[in-house]
């Protein structure tokens, strides 16, 4: 059984946002990594911005491919870097293992993303 | 029924067969296709045929054909084939064999991939080969692609005017489809221009440059600066190379190329009138995401025995269908193999010694040529086994004269040129034969 | 099988060679500046001609091929690959034909191409084919590109859309995408095949056509067929047939009488020519007389592969008329064979006749009734390794998440199905006592199940690589 972290909020493709102020961090449920199986190579594309709903990224595994879709709009602060080399650390700790941090330009999108009891009632379904 | 080789149903066979079905007929399986569909009689077409008919057809159609000693190159090179190498990619369990998928019982194809992967990046100098792809003119093509997708947002694609016809006429048709915008760079003594590089770099659009690395008049290409203005430009370099030539020339890794591509023909592959032949593609590390085609990489079993994998699949269609960086599924892969062997047999100093040879023999043929009269330099400009003169007879007449004489000589050129190829295959007999030909022409 | 574990380059020692070239015929001082030549040479491998025997002949024995065992991989459509075939292709006169030799120096070859164009045009009931391209996928593209040229050509340019089943095979998707056209992706009905009300509010002015197999995916006929294509043409989209499932209809039905406008074919399936461990195949595109101004496209650089060309020919004359219309009657019957005798032990989502293929949807005990992790399809298919045989095509189609598709071909006989059912019951019967034996499959190839994961994630892709 996969878990949800408290206090995080959730999309409905499984990335999660951390609120630090007026950034967001984003990363991947322990659903969505669990899913993918092990995780081969995080594809993080040089984009300036994200739009809530479009791909910002792409996931590989050994045999699948899974895009990454931006839960909130904003401008990329930060990339994480390290999982270029260590793809490995959002199986590992998806809730520890950030993969963008973004400047949040619109926070009522805030407001559509899922907490966590409505992300396991989302996942129970 | 009548009994035939490849069918090992018996009629009893069939018969239980549809009992356990619980169907009467072999036609009542098609009862889901609609009748106005369904045909129960036979083609128009002849009759089976038993092998000895087979076999006695096609000396018929192998004699329409003139035998003809080759002199033109073009893409398609008429090099030395070693005999083990058809011997050995005849081996059953290499060519009735499908893709590799399971691993366990593919390590033979996987091996030999590997192997043909390494030799790749030996002979270009890059980093990371695929698998292969379908023959040279294809992989320019996907390497447009890839030019497009190293460089975000940027439409456009150069391409010398001094690719071979057969190479930009491919990219061209995949451009047209793909969207893909293409700009000219202009030839300057038979050589690419870095002159006209640099000014259509001016527009920002280019997302890359697709190059030979000898010319389609046989000059080899001086690439110094090309890298430089492309890369300060943001665009990448595509380089455009005769494999076997490789073994001599300086390597596109050596011009700071992003993309090695080309037709592995020239690796002992005969002529075969076009095909089966087989691209390859090799590229700098930092692309190696977006390369199109399969990839083999090494890792190790539950054993902890060396073994080896198909590896890299997110990219390819069977996983991320309409995104992925191509829609190439199975690559050349027997010839593949093919040319892993020839390299294996020739090593370092066969391939050196095939330049040589052929080096030899183009330039003897060369200066024969002019002392015909019959022809002028157009070019003074080193060349390796290919070049063009002026020809200051009637092209068509002379080519008829050495074809009648059992040779192919003298392939014309859009401008009107007449090129000419000599390979180590060919004897100091034989060129003196064609050039006797050519004088009585 | 056995394991051998040398890389040619291993075997390479300094100073050794394994070629036989003529004495240099003419001398020449070599005149290309320092500056156009490699520094150094190319890192090849240094061996005898003994060494590269045995050593390819080694590796061999790790492959599994037809003419090893029987070979039930779905959708691929591995039939026998005759002799005669190889022999015919590889006649020395052939060999040696130079692709842009004048037309009048190659009047043999030709017929080749233009005795081969009829008779695939009959048994398809196309026009015309062009064979320049050089596999399936690039079959499709150029199939692709035909259709395009046609609506560019009446001025159509708002068709840049192609409807792609849920059930098709990954090229399709893929080969549109390289033609610069948008996917749209209609869904395949509860009976596994194309939901004709999901398909109607897809057509419009945008859609330059559809791309189908018929039988689908899941070897189940397209019986539908007549009004998907009235629809589409109604709409002024064009059909497109991937011919990657032909055999079935090989003597029974012809695309182009089911509306079909263009289509590939694979002569490395349905027309016998060995696969090549991935290739050289060839994947010619046929189309309606409407379209024949546009079969030109310059796909690849000369005339297509001639070689795999010549022995499609040498099949089709093999079997002639008689046998043509046997062979996908047998390939049917084979395949329906296997489906009806192993039914009471793996899923069966679709239970109605099938073609040439058809796919079960995992074990129907799998064992984990035992309290073990259950046996998965690609357990299953590792195991049929150890029994010598190849494995089925799995996890794929998408439409089930355990598939397992089968596809015998007709050139297996009744003993061979048999022996093959008996494995698969033995491996469903191992699977319901202990799901452990096929975890850890295969037991007896030459390796064991490499580590894919760190494949993947340290990348090593040439012999310069290894640390």
């Amino acid at each position: 059984m996969s878990t949800v972290k408290e206090g995080l909020l959730y999309s409905e493709s499984h990335e999660w946002v951390k609120v630090d102020g007026p950034f967001a961090y984003v990363g991947i449920s322990d659903f969505a990594q669990e899913e993918m199986g092990d995780i081969t190579y995080v594809d993080l594309p040089d984009l300036e911005n994200v739009v809530k709903g479009e791909e910002f990224g792409a996931l590989e595994s050994v045999k699948a491919s899974s895009d990454l879709y931006a839960p909130v709009t904003g401008i990329i602060a930060e990339r994480n870097t390290d999982l270029e080399d260590q793809p490995e650390a959002l199986n590992e700790d998806p809730y520890g293992s950030w993969i963008l941090r973004v400047h949040i330009t619109n926070p009522a999108e805030l407001d559509e993303l899922m907490d966590a009891a409505a992300y396991e009632a989302y996942l129970a379904k | 029924m009548t009994k035939f080789a490849y069918f090992p149903h018996t009629e009893e066979d069939i018969q239980v067969m549809l009992e356990r079905i619980g169907v009467k007929s072999m036609d009542d399986l098609y009862c889901d296709v609609p009748a106005e569909f369904f045909h129960t009689e036979e083609y128009d077409l002849p009759d089976a045929m038993s092998e000895q008919q087979v076999r006695e057809y096609f000396d018929s159609l192998v004699a329409k054909n003139p035998k003809l000693k080759v002199f033109v190159g073009a893409g398609a090179y008429d090099h030395y084939t070693p005999s083990v190498i058809p011997y050995l990619t005849s081996r059953s369990e290499f060519i009735t064999a499908y893709t590799p998928y399971q691993c366990e019982i593919s390590q033979g194809t996987l091996r030999y991939i590997f192997e043909y992967q390494s030799m790749i990046c030996a002979l270009t100098g890059m980093d990371v080969s695929n698998a292969s792809m379908y023959d040279g003119p294809t992989a320019a093509a996907e390497a447009m692609r890839m030019c497009l997708a190293c460089t975000r947002k940027k439409s456009t694609v150069l391409l010398s005017k001094s690719l071979l016809p057969t190479v930009s006429g491919v990219v061209e048709t995949y451009a047209k489809f793909y969207g893909t915008k293409l700009q000219y760079i202009d030839t300057v003594d038979g050589m690419t221009s870095l002159e006209s590089l640099k000014s259509l770099l001016e527009s920002g659009e280019v997302a890359g440059a697709i190059v030979p690395s000898i010319s389609r008049y046989g000059v080899i290409e001086d690439l110094s600066g090309f890298a430089d203005a492309l890369h300060a430009a943001g665009a990448i370099l595509v380089e455009y190379c005769d494999p076997s030539a490789l073994a001599v020339l300086k390597t596109p890794s050596e011009w700071g190329a992003d993309v090695a591509v080309g037709d592995g023909q020239s690796l002992g592959i005969p002529l075969c009138y076009g095909g089966p032949y087989v691209g390859f593609m090799a590229v700098k590390k930092e692309h190696m995401r977006k390369m199109p085609g399969r990839i083999v990489g090494e890792t190790k079993d539950g054993q902890g025995r060396r073994a080896f994998v198909l590896t890299l699949q997110a990219r390819e269609q069977h996983i991320r269908r309409e995104k992925a960086t191509s829609n190439i599924c199975s690559n050349e892969s027997l010839m593949a193999l093919w040319v892993t062997i020839y390299l294996s047999v020739m090593g370092p100093q066969g391939m050196k010694e095939v330049n040589e040879q052929s080096y030899a023999g183009a330039h003897y043929l060369y200066d024969e040529l002019l002392k015909t009269g019959k022809f002028e330099k157009v070019f003074d400009a080193p060349f390796l086994k290919e070049f063009v003169l002026r020809p200051l007879v009637d092209v068509k007449a002379l080519q008829t004269k050495l074809y009648e004489a059992g040779f192919f000589a003298a392939l014309e050129t859009e401008e009107g040129y007449v090129s000419f190829c000599v390979t180590e295959k060919r004897t100091k007999a034989e060129i003196d034969a064609l050039v006797a030909a050519v004088k009585e022409a | 099988m056995r394991y051998y574990d040398r890389l040619i380059f291993e075997l390479s020692k300094k100073g050794r060679t394994g070629y036989s070239l003529q004495a240099p015929q003419v001398k020449a001082e070599c005149t290309i500046p320092s500056g156009l030549l490699r520094a150094e040479a190319p890192a090849l491998p240094e061996v005898s001609e003994v060494d590269v025997v045995r050593h390819y002949t080694n590796l061999s024995q790790m492959n599994f091929g037809v003419d090893t065992g029987f070979y039930p991989l779905g959708s691929c459509t591995m039939k026998y690959n005759p002799k005669i075939n190889e022999e015919m292709a590889n006649l020395a006169g052939f060999q040696g034909i130079h692709p842009l030799q004048d037309a009048s120096t190659v009047k043999g070859v030709k017929e080749v191409y233009d005795v081969l164009d009829s008779y695939l045009a009959t048994i398809t009931g196309m026009k015309h084919f062009t064979f320049k391209p050089c596999a399936g996928a690039h079959g499709e593209l150029t199939g692709l590109m035909i259709m395009r040229s046609y609506h560019m050509s009446r001025g159509d340019m708002a068709r840049t859309k192609v409807i792609v089943p849920d059930s098709a095979h990954g090229t399709n998707p893929a080969s549109a995408s390289v033609c610069g056209l948008e996917i749209v992706v209609v869904k395949s009905n509860a009976n596994g095949l194309v939901d004709v009300e999901d398909l109607k509010p897809l057509l419009g002015p945008d859609i330059a056509g559809i791309m189908m197999t018929n039988p689908n995916t899941c070897g189940l006929f397209e019986k539908d067929i007549k009004e998907i294509a009235d629809l589409v043409h109604e709409c002024g989209g064009l059909l497109y047939y991937d011919g990657a499932n032909m055999n079935p209809l090989l003597g029974a039905v012809r695309p182009g009488e089911m509306g079909f406008d263009i289509m590939h074919l694979n002569l490395h399936k349905t027309f016998s020519t060995p696969h090549g461990g991935g290739g050289p195949g060839s994947g010619p595109v046929g189309v309606c007389e409407k379209l024949v101004p546009f079969l030109g496209q310059n796909v690849s650089g000369f005339n297509g592969n001639f070689g795999v060309i010549v022995r499609a020919l040498a099949y089709v004359l093999m079997l002639g008329k008689q046998n043509l219309r046997l062979a996908g009657r047998l390939a049917t019957l084979n395949a329906n064979y296997i489906k009806e005798s192993l039914r009471d032990a793996y899923k069966l989502p679709i239970g109605s006749v099938c073609k040439h293929e058809f796919v079960f949807d995992g074990l129907i005990d799998d064992g984990s009734a035992t309290g073990k992790p259950g046996a998965t399809t690609l357990d299953v298919a590792k195991r049929l390794l150890d029994f010598g045989y190849h494995a089925p095509t799995i996890y794929f189609p998408l439409l089930f998440h355990q598939a397992l598709m089968i596809e015998p071909t007709e050139t297996e006989s009744k003993e061979t199905l048999d022996a093959f059912i008996d494995v698969m019951h033995t491996i469903a019967a191992e699977a319901a006592q202990d799901p452990e034996i096929l975890h850890a499959a295969p037991h007896c190839a030459p390796i064991t199940r490499p580590d894919e994961t760190t494949a993947a994630r340290n990348p090593i892709l040439k012999y310069q690589d290894e640390a």
